[in-house]
């Protein structure tokens, strides 16, 4: 059976290798400041009392009054979960975060689908683009505030034809 | 003299016979070597995660069944566990029972589709295929017979199945299982020692497990570059903790270990299936509707639950809002993480592999795209 | 007129019959002719329109028939019906697929060549009715008897290299171009073993004229010559592109290959001349290695040659549905490693046969297939083990070992894995 990390202890386990990194923790999720994230997952991935080598999934939640991005890591050796989370957009502004496909390729695909559709900016993405619309789609499709104007999303038809060549 | 050449971009998909779907890649060739490969996807987009926002966590179960359509069984299995995660529901023992016999039959029929496609895409006009596919059927049937559906099953419901297997689908499996195994040995007999499909997967889209691992890929494809790393055993859901099988490991990790590892996955399942049906219980398949309404209304939290899909780890991640339909649904769809590797194994072969890679990855559009 | 035509007995029966009235005819006992005399070149005109229209229409009927069949076998090989709607076991299914054919859109992409567009389909249909004209059906029944018949067919069966190319380049498609490099590949390589294996058989016959070759056949050279026969039998198959050789085609990697763009009839044409090919590619096989249209005595010579051919096209449609597809490198290697040196081998075992026994007798035969297959079982074997993919030399994980993935430390650097987006530039300038 695989062990799952409670939040405060993977919180104080990360405190000690990436002092103040750390927002709050509560149940089995660790909350990160977002500028915070590359150091804690490269250490997450490589130091051995963690090894969470495989990140199972990277998605978004909008909370209308931020963003919330959520890891959830595998560690394939210890056969240990975890969750981590991060807070960004706060207020509603632009949303960025820094990317982790340096430390996991896994998240090349996901990155981009999350800056898709939900409109999260990863910094650092080899490869920044659209992946399931196409380039000048308007709007992200998974954000709260999304409407669904079926006319003007063919209106912008031929304007992705152009960015797509 | 040295002739002057320059590499050719060529678009494949999505109308093409072999991208199992509609997938569609720029593909640059110089001669028949592959130089680079940009995969394009969403064409069969259809919104899904929204779509969920605005039904109730039953309603859901019938989108879950047009993500990967070759594996109904095991999508619905795992947004059910996610549900349950989400909601604290207790399911009844024998719709525990019942839905693992229905997802280890659909793992059957989706690895017997991806050994049928993968030998297709070596060139095989069709009959390997068809011999796949004519068991699928079978499977096809006894899906028939539990829920009335065959494809888009919708079998299974939060805390259960939402009706009990009739008298004969027994008699049924156990006549099913047995073609099973003997369609099973019939396709290794073919096909195992056939020199051609030897020769043309062997060593072809090796990728190191390190790097598989880094890809965050999973299923057939980690176990057959000798990762002993499978959900059931690893992180048992359901009643996987009173089965006991084998996980079969190949190292090649080559077009080849990936079929090897399906067939015998395959083996495995209906042993698997045969233990179930030992250990089946009496009662009800599901609980009463005042222990778990027709609208179900989780506290507010979130809670993400996984399983072995037929391709790789499936995972749900939902986030409740205390309403009757979900605040945020996310699909970890193994599919599409699965092909982030696809330049690494195609870039420097040959085109005639690339189809034979890309079936080898097992992907299925409905899943790729959601 | 020829002696030669008047020994043909499918000319002389039209042609005597016509202008019955010449010296010749009137030797065999022909009674007056119907035109008057002084027509004999209308006679001839006539009778060589008359043996021309046989054939095309016969070769087309013989096209129409297989595709019915080789549908109906791949029904039963695939364990199921196959068409079965459109007449009598759905034997006019073809036909209807023939007039569907004919009077669909005739369409020509924007950027083709529509000289060589429109010339592609002609090209490739006219060398696969052409090998028609020197393969003897039964006693008598050809169109003429060649002295160096098997030189023709080889010269014209490479034509159709030319139209796949010229279809290709025609049609601007990038997919096609694949296409027809793939095909000169292979005739190139296909067509030197294919010539040679056919030397066995012509230096036991004593001459290239196909008349002749079935003469000399009183045991089948396929049992005389069993490597001649193996590598002519692949070699042939690469020539006509057909499974495991159909590299040209591809369904699942190329699509349709050079035909692409092609629609109508003109995609009809190249789907009777592959057909075609098929049909006279068995021919030659029976031909050239099983006696062609000998048999015993009270059935016809034409049915002993029907039966014969229709024994190899079953087992072409056998190969075509259970094989999967080779690919460019190994099908390249196959024929330049394996099927050349087995030409080689067969050829040096034959001479040393024929200088022994020159003009052999059919005991004499006997006693060279004795030897022959012993040579070609072992050369078979000897060049399968060279050419086999060798086994795995590990398949199962040791669990216990110390970089054993789950559980290792030496985790690879993560920069290394960094996908480049150089090259995911270049592509998008290259534009589609």
């Amino acid at each position: 059976m695989s062990t799952v990390w409670s939040g405060p202890a993977l919180a104080e386990a990360i405190e000690a290798f990436a002092p103040g990194s750390v927002e709050s923790s509560a149940g089995i999720d660790v909350w990160l400041k977002p500028e915070s994230i590359s150091a804690v997952c490269e250490g997450l991935k490589t130091r051995a009392e963690f090894k969470f080598d495989l990140l199972s999934s990277l998605t978004a939640v909008d909370y209308i009054d931020h963003f919330e991005v959520v890891y959830h890591l595998t560690s394939l050796p210890m056969n240990a979960t975890a969750v981590l989370k991060s807070r960004v957009g706060i207020g509603r502004t632009d949303a960025s975060i820094a990317s982790v496909v340096s430390i996991w390729r896994g998240a090349d695909y996901q990155e981009r689908e999350v800056w898709d559709l939900m409109g999260i900016r990863f910094e650092g993405h080899p490869n920044h683009k659209r992946i399931m619309l196409w380039e000048g789609f308007p709007g992200h499709p998974l954000r709260k505030d999304y409407v669904t104007y079926d006319q003007s999303i063919v209106s912008t038809i031929p304007d992705a034809t152009g960015g797509d060549k | 003299m040295a002739i002057k050449t320059q590499p050719v971009t060529v678009n494949l998909g999505p109308q093409h016979p072999s991208t199992h779907g509609v997938f569609r890649m720029r593909v640059m060739f110089d001669g028949e070597e592959i130089v680079d490969v940009e995969p394009v996807f969403g064409y069969l987009h259809r919104g899904s995660e929204k779509l969920a926002e605005e039904r109730t966590y039953t309603q859901i179960v019938t989108l879950t069944d047009r993500m990967d359509y070759v594996s109904s069984m095991l999508n619905n299995q795992a947004y059910i566990l996610a549900v349950e995660k989400l909601a604290g529901i207790e399911p009844s023992p024998r719709g525990v029972w019942l839905r693992m016999i229905a997802a280890e039959l659909q793992r059957i029929a989706s690895h017997l589709v991806a050994t049928g496609f993968l030998i297709q895409d070596l060139g095989a006009l069709g009959t390997p295929l068809i011999y796949a596919m004519r068991e699928r059927e079978g499977i096809l049937d006894l899906f028939e017979m539990l829920c009335g559906a065959r494809i888009t099953n919708s079998y299974l419901r939060p805390g259960g199945v939402f009706m009990d297997a009739p008298d004969e689908f027994w008699p049924a499996l156990d006549r099913g299982l047995d073609d099973i195994v003997r369609t099973i040995d019939e396709l290794e007999t073919y096909l195992s020692g056939n020199e051609i499909i030897f020769s043309r997967t062997k060593g072809t889209a090796v990728l190191p497990p390190e790097l598989l691992i880094n890809a965050s890929i999973t299923g057939p494809m980690l176990r057959a570059s000798g990762v002993d790393w499978d959900l059931r055993h690893r992180a048992p859901y359901d009643y996987y903790d009173k089965i006991s099988f084998e996980r079969k490991l190949h190292t090649a990790s080559d077009n080849y270990a990936r079929y090897w590892v399906r067939i015998q996955e395959s083996r495995e399942s209906v042993k698997i299936i045969k233990q179930c049906i030992e250990q089946i219980e009496p009662g009800s398949v599901r609980p009463s509707f005042d222990d778990v309404p027709r609208l179900i209304r989780p506290p507010v939290g979130d809670a993400y639950a996984a399983i072995e899909g037929s391709k790789g780890e499936l995972g749900f991640y939902l986030v409740s809002d205390g309403g009757i339909a979900p605040y945020r649904m996310h699909v970890r769809a193994s599919s599409l993480i699965n092909l982030t590797l696809l330049r690494d194994m195609l870039i420097g072969g040959q085109f005639g592999d690339l189809f034979v890679t890309f079936g080898s990855i097992d992907l299925n559009m409905g899943e790729v795209d959601r | 007129m020829n002696q030669a035509f008047l020994d043909n007995s499918l000319w002389r029966n039209i042609y005597c019959v016509l202008a019955g009235d010449s010296a010749q005819c009137a030797a065999r006992d022909y009674s007056p002719g119907m035109l008057p005399g002084g027509m004999e070149w209308l006679a001839f005109l006539l009778a060589a329109a008359a043996i021309v229209g046989l054939f095309v229409n016969g070769v087309l009927g013989g096209v129409i028939v297989l595709i019915w069949g080789e549908r109906r076998l791949f029904g039963r090989f695939q364990s199921r019906t196959g068409p079965n709607r459109w007449g009598p076991w759905g034997t006019l299914t073809s036909v209807a697929d023939a007039i569907k054919t004919m009077f669909k859109e005739d369409l020509v992409p924007a950027e083709a060549d529509r000289i060589l567009f429109n010339l592609a389909p002609i090209l490739i249909a006219a060398p696969a009715l052409m090998v028609f004209s020197v393969i003897p059906f039964g006693v008598g029944t050809y169109v003429a008897d060649l002295n160096v018949g098997v030189l023709f067919i080889m010269a014209i069966t490479s034509l159709t290299t030319l139209a796949v190319l010229t279809a290709s380049w025609s049609s601007a498609n990038r997919i096609a171009i694949l296409s027809a490099l793939r095909s000169v590949a292979l005739l190139i390589s296909y067509e030197i073993p294919m010539a040679l294996a056919v030397v066995g058989v012509i230096m036991l016959a004593g001459s290239m004229s196909l008349g002749e070759i079935i003469q000399a056949q009183g045991v089948p050279f396929i049992l005389v010559q069993p490597l001649g026969f193996f590598v002519f039998f692949l070699a042939a198959m690469a020539e006509m592109a057909r499974a495991p050789f159909d590299l040209t085609e591809a369904e699942s990697e190329l699509a349709a290959g050079y035909l692409n763009d092609y629609a109508s009839m003109k995609f009809g044409l190249f789907f009777l001349a592959e057909f075609m090919a098929e049909i006279s590619t068995s021919a030659i096989i029976t031909t050239l290695f099983l006696s062609g249209w000998r048999g015993f005595d009270p059935i016809p010579s034409h049915f002993w040659f029907g039966a014969k051919l229709i024994a190899v096209l079953f087992v072409i449609i056998w190969f075509r549905m259970t094989l999967p597809r080779l690919r460019i490198d190994q099908v390249l290697k196959f024929a330049w490693k394996g099927l050349f040196e087995l030409t080689m081998i067969n050829i040096v075992v034959t001479a040393i046969l024929i200088f022994i026994w020159p003009q052999p007798t059919t005991a004499q035969l006997w006693y060279m297939a004795a030897v022959n297959w012993p040579v070609a079982i072992v050369s078979i074997w000897a060049v399968s083990k060279l050419l086999g993919t060798p086994a795995y030399e590990q398949t199962q994980p040791d669990l216990n070992a110390p970089t054993y993935p789950v559980g290792s430390e030496d985790i690879p650097a993560s920069s290394a894995y960094v996908p480049e987006v150089k090259t995911q530039t270049s592509l998008q300038e290259g534009g589609d």
